[in-house]
Order: structure tokens, then sequence, then C-alpha cells
């Protein structure tokens, strides 16, 4: 018992050594999206293992969750960078400066498609937005106005469609995923149909569409089990799933890096970063890390992260990106809309 | 006479069918239990087995100003891309420490991609029909392995899936834990103590024992809402920090403590307090001296079972931003550090298929380890236990 004691006493001792004063900084730190997070880390592992810097620390807290950390204010407990993958919203950016946080440098990095999917047995499937729109609405126009969804088969929205059941599973509110879904596909198909009166983005909950979680690789499983289902997740997932999905035609088009680059694939989002300026100077590594992330041995047309799915930026676009990133051209409230 | 005879051994009949039906069922319940426990096992250990073995290639590094500079050039045109990256970008920094080797060449045995390592494994993979032959004409020079995989326990995380290992998230356990010990501990049994043996029993204690029982059914993303509350944004501890966990989930563990600290002490007979004190010990000297000895087991085995819950929780953690990307293994208890079961969580939503094995051989390790835990927890039990 004496020496258990003194043993623990002995131990805090060493701890309350070992704490001493808050140090500076030696890591950067990220936080932001979970879609942004594989490229971010993946980075960052290079950084770490090529270079005297030690890796930075990415966590995937959400874009959201990110930003909010993001725009806390200046100080050195605050992150350096954050992932997103949405454009900062004006909200966002006004939080930002009045905390402190004035000079912000964007960059966008490269694309994610969106993928509807199924089984890769199914015959191709051909879809418009509008069909899409029509079979996830909580609520449709007929006869000019509208009444709950009552569609069950994809030939009732659509005639030439096969007689095939509804079913989809998506991601749920919380993703980021379904607000770009519901932005491009939803907001798009909307806009064009009078009886909504404008944009409409509310999904039905009848069972029809089935929210599954965060985790894309259940939604993968789901559609191998599930031959009349449709799936909705991020490009990466279809690309390592191919022996056993197929990602349908939207609008004609199927998503393959060449289609979401052109911006043909109508369903494809931009990926961020945000750069806290303040921070450039003081945190070894994070400049590194910021021009190593925008080199094209990363995001070039056959760069790294292509291999675990980002979709390249124009080579303009990625010139563009770098030059703005040399110059530490800030972010403006102009700039968002 | 022979009527009431034929009554009871009705009722008797009935009875024993009664029993009957209540053991059948209870073996049902366990068949059940059995077979969910079972399906776990095979589904986890069919699926994570494979990812103990590791897919490598022998191949000859030829080193060179070029390949210092770029470390693709070092191998053959060929396994150029069959080859796992994150072992060629080692060759610059071998070159340094090894200036001999310049403008040598060497075989050795070199962990290969991903893609190939599902290839031999004979899973999906995206290997072009050009590799495969390639590594068909290997595979009958006696070129490729599978060999046992070292990576998976001398690694830190990462996202190239061949050299991806649970090195640092593990120390991180062990970090967190013991923080979790350490804080938890003291002050856990302190209460208790305090609770058992010295406070007068009026409402306000009755208040803190409800209280503390309450606390211990509490959703544990709670704690982690607390230490951020508490530990964070009071303290200024930083933040992806083994400290700011250890102590959250030392939060979240003291209840299990005060509640079977409290319950061991309870079992240890008044008799012996009271002989204590008849040969003139003061309550402190009983406590210390017989009491908690005593109880020892008892308050370790409870110690042991919340450390175990705490090791795999990962809710509260990732309010306090351990789920994040962190391969180094950290160097104090202020630098960011991650968990097994975080670790876990992130592998399980990565798109990439060689990740699944390795998410199944990780949580193979933790079970383990758990298993381990509870293991100890029965030893000392059975060992230090006392009757009176």
């Amino acid at each position: 018992m004496k020496t258990m004691l003194r043993i623990i006493l002995g131990a805090l001792v060493v701890f309350c050594l070992g704490m001493g004063p808050a140090q500076a900084r030696e890591q950067v730190k990220i936080v932001g999206s979970s879609t942004v997070y594989p490229f971010s880390a993946y980075v960052a592992e290079e950084l770490g293992a090529t270079t005297r810097y030690p890796t930075p620390v990415v966590e995937a807290t959400g874009s959201g969750g990110g930003m909010k950390l993001f725009s806390e204010g200046p100080g050195m407990d605050t992150p350096d960078i954050s992932n997103a993958s949405r454009r900062m919203k004006k909200s966002e950016y006004e939080r930002c400066q009045k905390n402190g946080v004035e000079e912000v440098i964007e960059v966008m990095f490269g694309y994610d498609g969106i993928a509807l999917a199924q089984n890769v047995e199914n015959p191709p499937l051909h879809l418009s937005l509008k069909d899409i729109t029509l079979a996830v609405a909580r609520e449709v126009p007929q006869g000019g106005e509208l009444v709950e969804n009552p569609y069950k088969y994809w030939d009732e929205i659509n005639p030439d469609l096969a007689h095939r059941e509804i079913l989809i599973y998506g991601p749920p509110t919380t993703s980021g995923t379904r607000d770009a879904f519901e932005e491009l596909v939803m907001e798009a198909a909307t806009e064009e149909i009078e009886a909504y009166n404008g944009e409409y983005t509310q999904i039905r909950s009848d069972g029809v569409y089935v929210p599954s979680g965060e985790n894309d690789n259940l939604i993968v499983q789901r559609l191998t089990k599930d031959q009349d289902a449709l799936g909705i997740f991020g490009y990466s997932y279809l690309d390592e799933n191919r022996d056993r999905i197929q990602a349908a035609f939207i609008q004609g088009v199927q998503p393959e890096p060449e289609t979401i680059t052109s911006g043909e694939y109508p369903v494809s989002r931009s990926l961020y970063f945000y750069v806290k300026v303040a921070h450039l100077d003081k945190v070894p590594g994070m400049q590194e890390y910021v021009d190593l992330f925008i080199s094209e041995k990363m995001i070039g047309e056959f760069g790294y992260l292509k291999g675990i799915g980002l979709i390249a930026l124009p080579k303009e676009k990625r010139d563009e990106i770098r030059e703005k990133v040399e110059q530490r051209d800030l972010l403006a409230l102009e700039d968002l809309s | 006479m022979n009527n009431s005879g034929n009554t009871s051994s009705r009722r008797l009949y009935k009875r024993y069918r009664a029993e009957k039906r209540f053991k059948s069922l209870c073996i049902l319940a366990l068949c059940l239990a059995v077979a969910f426990l079972v399906t776990f096992f095979a589904t986890l250990i069919s699926k994570g087995y494979s990812a103990f073995r590791q897919a490598e290639l022998r191949v000859e590094i030829s080193f060179t100003e070029q390949s210092r500079q770029m470390p693709l050039a070092a191998v053959g045109d060929e396994v150029r891309y069959l080859v796992s990256r994150g072992w060629l970008r080692k060759v610059p920094r071998m070159l340094k420490e090894n200036p001999e080797l310049m403008d040598t060449t060497q075989k050795y045995w070199i962990v290969a991609e991903a893609e190939v390592d599902q290839y031999l494994k004979g899973k999906a993979n995206k290997l072009r029909p050009k590799q495969q032959e390639v590594l068909k004409r290997l595979e009958a020079e006696g070129r490729t392995r599978l060999a046992f995989n070292t990576y998976f326990f001398l690694n830190g995380d990462s996202k190239i899936p061949e050299i991806a290992g649970i090195k640092s998230a593990l120390i991180g356990s062990v970090y967190v834990l013991f923080l979790t010990l350490l804080f938890s501990f003291p002050v856990g049994v302190m209460t208790a103590v305090y609770l058992e043996e010295f406070a007068p029993d009026n409402r306000f204690t009755q208040a803190i024992e409800v209280n503390i029982n309450n606390l211990a059914a509490i959703p544990s993303i709670l704690y982690g809402l607390l230490g951020l509350a508490i530990f964070i944004n009071t303290f200024g501890v930083p933040r992806s920090s083994a400290l700011a966990g250890g102590l959250t989930l030392g939060l979240m563990t003291l209840p299990v403590i005060i509640i079977t600290t409290r319950a061991a002490i309870r079992a240890v007979p008044d008799s012996i307090r009271e002989a204590a004190l008849g040969v003139g010990a003061s309550r402190w000297q009983m406590v210390i001296h017989h009491v908690l000895p005593l109880s020892f087991p008892g308050i370790l085995t409870g110690t042991i079972i919340g450390l175990a819950q705490a090791m795999g929780e990962t809710a509260p953690l990732l309010i306090v931003g351990m789920m994040a990307f962190i391969p180094d293994i950290p160097g104090s208890f202020t630098q960011a550090a991650t968990v097994l079961p975080a670790q876990i969580y992130t592998w399980s939503s990565s798109s990439l298929r060689a990740f699944e094995s390795r998410t199944a051989a990780a949580i193979l390790v933790l079970l383990v380890l758990l298993l381990l835990m509870n293991f100890l927890a029965v030893y000392l039990r059975q060992k230090f236990q006392r009757k009176w």
C-alpha cells in the first residue's frame, strides 16, 4: 500500500514537471470537412515524411465545425487552416472579421463529384436532374399544385424508365454531401418547375429516401446486396468499388475525372481550404504545407491526390491558385456570394 | 385417495413441464447471444486476418544522385508503381544516413503497393492487365511473398494503406489511460473513503450519492462537452492532446471507481474496524492500515473495468479533438495524440478498399487488449480475495 502511494505521488510529480509552461506551437493544426480530410491528411503525411517539419494534425470536424473553430480568433490556440467541401459563408466571413481573423486566403484545390450509383449487375440507368428531384422531393407538382410525393416506381415519374422500385440510400442532414446534393440537384431542377415557386430542397421521409449515416462504405455495401437501390456518395467511393457498383448517367453524363473537370457532369462541387495569414510566418511548416498541397505533384492531373479520388482543376486554374497564394491574395466579402 | 394422488401427480407433471419450458427458453437466449458473438468474431477474423500479412517484392534499388532527388527513379520502370511509395520516399534519408550506399545497387524485400497486396491475396484491385502480367512473372521467379505485417505494429497512421499502422494510436491510448488512472483513481478512492468512513448520513450526502450513481449512467458524449468547456476553454489545455483526452475520460471513469470502491469498502466487516479502534487506532489509521488494504482487490477490479470502458470510448474524444490524423508518436502529454478506437473509426470511413481488412485487424487488436484487461481484473480478484 505504501509503495503504491509512493508510486502514485512520484508519478504526479514527474507529470507536473513534464507539463511545464505552455509551449509555442510546433505543429500545424488543420480542422474541417471530412470530405477534404483524406486529401489534407495525405499532404500532411508527405510533409512529415519528407521534410524536417513535424506532421500537421488534421482533424475531421465537418466544414461548419471547422469554420467555427477557425473563426474563433487569431490566437495560437486556434487552428491555422480550415478545410471545407463548400465555400465559406458570408456569416462565417463576418465572424472571422469580428473576432480578429482579418486576413484569410481562400484556396480552391479541386473538385469532388457526387455519384448516384447502383449495383453493377443492373442495366445502365439514365436519369435527368428532374427525375431525381421528383423521386426524392417531399412534395411534387400535380395539376399545378404541390401534393405529397406519391411516386413509388421510377416509371411513374418518367415513362421511359424501367418499372423499378424507387429506393435511395443517401447522406443524412448533417452531411456536407447532402447539402451539395440539395443544391446541385434539387435547387437546379426545381427552379425550372413552376409549381415549386423557386428553389425547393425538402427530401421525403416516407422510407423511399433512406438517410444512411456518414460512412459512405455502408451505402456501397447496401448497394451490393440490394439490386433495386440507388446510393448517393462521393466520387472516390465509386472509383474504389467499380467491381461492384456503377454510376448512373445524369443528364447523359457519367461522373469521370474528365467530365467533372470540364463541368459537363452537373453534380460536382469545389473543395477548399482557408489559410489564416496571421499564422503563416509564425507556425513552422505551415507555408510549406500550403505550397506542397497546391504543387503539381499533389493536385496536378497526375498528382498523388488523384490516386485517392481527387478531381483535378483545369491547368489555368491551378496556376491561378499558386499565383494567388504567392501574392497572398486575401479573401474579401465581395468574393463570397 | 386414488383421486387426490392423481391430481398431485398431474400438478407435479405440470410443474416439471413449466420448468422444462423455462429452461429451454433460457438456453435459447444463451444460444442467441452466443450466435451473435460467433458471427461478430467470425466476420472480424475472416476480414481481418489477411491484414496481418503484407505483400513484399524483391526489388533492386539503385542509389544514385538521381534517385536521391527523385526517389521513384530508384527502381526499374516495370515495378515502379508496384512497390510502395511510402518506402521509396525514404531513399533520400537512407542515403543521407549511409553515404557509402551512393552509387551502389542493393536488393531488398520491399513492401508492395496496396493494389498489389490486394491482387496477391486474390481480392478486388485496380491493377491494369499489363501490371498483372508483370506480377505473374515476378511470382514465377519467386520475387513476391506475403510476410508478417510488421508495419502494422511499428508504424503510425498513414494515408498510404500498405504502410499504415497502429503504433501511434496504441501509444496514444496508453498515454490517455495513464492520465485517466492518475486523475480518477486518487480522486475516486478518496471520495469513496470519505463517503463510507467519515461522512455523516444526512440529506446532503444522500443527494451526493444519488448524483454519483446518476452520473455513471449519462451518455459519454456529455463528458466530452464538459471536458471541452472546463479543460480546453477554461484551463487552456491544448486541444487534441492526450492530457485533454485523459482528463475527460477521467471524469467519465470517476463514478465507476467511486461506486465500486464504496462497495468494496462496505464488504469489509465492521468487526475489523471495531478491533482497530478498540486497540486505540485513529480513524485515519484504521482506514489506511486495515480497511483500504482489505478492500484493495475490489477497488483494483473496479478501476480496471472502468479503464477498459475508457479505452474503448470514442464519443467524448471526438469533442476534445482527438479524432484526427496523427501519424507521429506523441512525445509528451501536451502534444497531439489519437487513440485506437478513434483510428478504427477514421479507417472504417476511408474510401480505399485496402483499409477494410486493416480496420478489422485493428478491431481485433483492441478486442484482445480489452480481453486482457478484463482477465487481469478477474485474476486480481481471485488472487487477493479474502473471506471472513
